[in-house]
């Protein structure tokens, strides 16, 4: 097969800053090219945070109306699980002509991975609720609980631990996710694996490759202990219980 | 646009090899190889190993280790694998290519199996192995006829998120230059060919989606309805309890 050319970023770094091509020294390259590298840092993370967001907005209610009327369960699984079964790469090309947007728009990965995260949430939500004792819901409403302020007072905090765990799930997967979308031109950390990948003939340049998993490994972390220590701080009494 | 994919995917001359170029057909061979090749390397690995981890107890930071390597964008690390390997290879053959790609690609499918059939030895409950043992089954009997048949569904569950994961990356192997469906994406979007672009990417989710459902089929005639619950009318799914070690499977369709 001919070696066709991989996909041209929009700016392509010339090979120089960091002198060296040794893999230890992505951080003069990074130093180098700070603007450029903290521009796509950037975009990487909102590209990653986002789409949880509003995925878990979304995934909320959809998640306590699968609990509710338990009927909806099981449909609810089977499309959350058909649309988990897409390939990323696949559903970043198929969303344009779904939501009638131009074929590379910049919402384009937002609403994939937003799709992704609901389909992951929706899931994660109804377990949580079910994860509520039947006791405790029953306590809350004998206390004078209505349903609404019962499901925000006393049901969803009893189920922050299940949808934290979800949460990191799908954090965590979309940062790698974030990096595939670069490979189709779009601005992130994968535009420093596409740039690594262009200044690497005829011998290997490894300082912007190395850098762009250290950053993408260093973003996952600090999103996965963001949501741990978020979730402790909102679950007091199970630190109470662990105390005694 | 729809009409332009439909027209793009329906054309014959597409699905035909010429003039050097592969056609359809030639690329989801290519696709399944690839896909097929590792997924079963990863088997061969990670199968035995969870279940004699979960057997014994021992190695489980085994499990823990290969759970980490998630954390790692898939991408990168098949760049930066390739830019290694590549060069030895002066270009001569694709091996330059293949070979980083299957490495990525064994090494993604493996934490599914592994940890998934780990949970699902684990899940077996301590009765059951007793009893086993009480009827005079040694420890390799147990492991072969009590807890490998009852973990089934569980490493059915981890053997087709690796599947699935396995076809999606191999996708973005084309952005290497080589072979597979996902050629047709990233050459619809360096040509500024959009139906091919978006024809490949309805190609890649179709075999995503009759892949697991032909592994679902197989799943359906291998594990024992005595586990499935899957009764004439009575149907109680195992599904409830063992979903959080499902979730913790269902990690990134990258």
């Amino acid at each position: 097969m001919t070696a066709l050319p991989a996909v041209a970023g929009p700016t392509a770094l010339p090979r120089d800053g960091a002198a060296s091509s040794s893999p230890w020294h992505f951080w003069a390259y990074f130093n180098a090219h700070l603007h450029q590298d903290l521009s796509w840092l950037w975009d990487h993370v909102w590209l990653s945070a986002l789409p949880v967001v509003v995925g878990l907005v979304i995934a909320l209610p959809l998640g306590w109306l699968a609990r509710r009327f338990s009927w909806l369960y099981p449909p609810m699984l089977s499309i959350s699980g058909l649309l988990y079964t897409i390939p990323s790469i696949a559903l970043f090309v198929l969303i344009p002509p779904l939501f009638g947007l131009k074929a590379l728009d910049p919402l384009q990965v937002p609403i994939a991975l937003t799709v992704y995260s609901v389909a992951l949430l929706v899931r994660v939500v109804a377990d949580g609720l079910a994860s509520v004792p039947e006791e405790v819901v029953q306590a809350a409403t004998a206390m004078g609980f209505g349903p609404f302020k019962r499901l925000i007072k006393v049901e969803l905090p009893i189920a922050v631990p299940v949808i934290s765990a979800g949460l990191r799930v799908a954090t965590v997967s979309n940062v790698s996710l974030v990096a595939v979308a670069g490979t189709i031109g779009l601005n992130n950390l994968g535009q420093l694996f596409t740039t690594g990948f262009q200044l690497s003939s005829p011998t290997a340049y490894y300082p912007p490759i190395v850098l762009g998993i250290v950053l993408c490994v260093a973003l996952a972390l600090t999103f996965d202990l963001t949501i741990v220590l978020t979730s402790r701080l909102l679950t007091p009494w199970r630190r109470a219980v662990q105390g005694q | 646009m729809i009409a332009n994919v439909f027209h793009w995917l329906t054309n014959s001359a597409h699905w035909d090899d010429h003039n050097g170029s592969a056609g359809i057909a030639t690329q989801i061979r290519t696709h399944m190889s690839y896909s097929l090749l590792a997924v079963l390397i990863a088997l061969v690995i990670a199968l035995p190993l969870g279940l004699v981890i979960g057997h014994t107890g021992k190695g489980t930071a085994l499990v823990t280790a290969a759970n980490t390597l998630r954390a790692l964008p898939t991408v990168g690390v098949l760049v930066l694998l390739t830019v290694m390997i590549s060069p030895h290879f002066h270009g001569r053959t694709d091996l330059g290519y293949v070979l980083p790609t299957e490495i990525v690609l064994v090494f993604l499918a493996i934490p599914p199996i592994l940890s998934n059939t780990y949970a699902g030895v684990q899940n077996v409950g301590g009765a059951t192995r007793d009893a086993a043992a009480a009827m005079g089954m040694t420890g390799t009997q147990v492991l072969r006829q009590v807890e490998f048949p009852l973990s089934l569904p569980l490493i059915f569950s981890g053997l087709r998120s690796a599947t699935l994961q396995v076809i999606a990356t191999a996708t973005i192997a084309s952005y290497l230059p080589l072979g597979g469906l996902g050629r047709f994406i990233y050459d619809g979007l360096a040509q500024q060919d959009f139906p091919q672009m978006i024809g490949g990417g309805v190609l890649v989710a179709l075999l995503a989606l009759i892949t697991d459902l032909v592994l679902g089929l197989i799943q359906r005639n291998v594990v024992s309805r005595g586990i499935s619950g899957r009764f004439s009318s009575k149907t109680t799914a195992i599904g409830g309890a063992a979903s959080a070690d499902i979730i913790q499977a269902e990690v990134a369709t990258v």
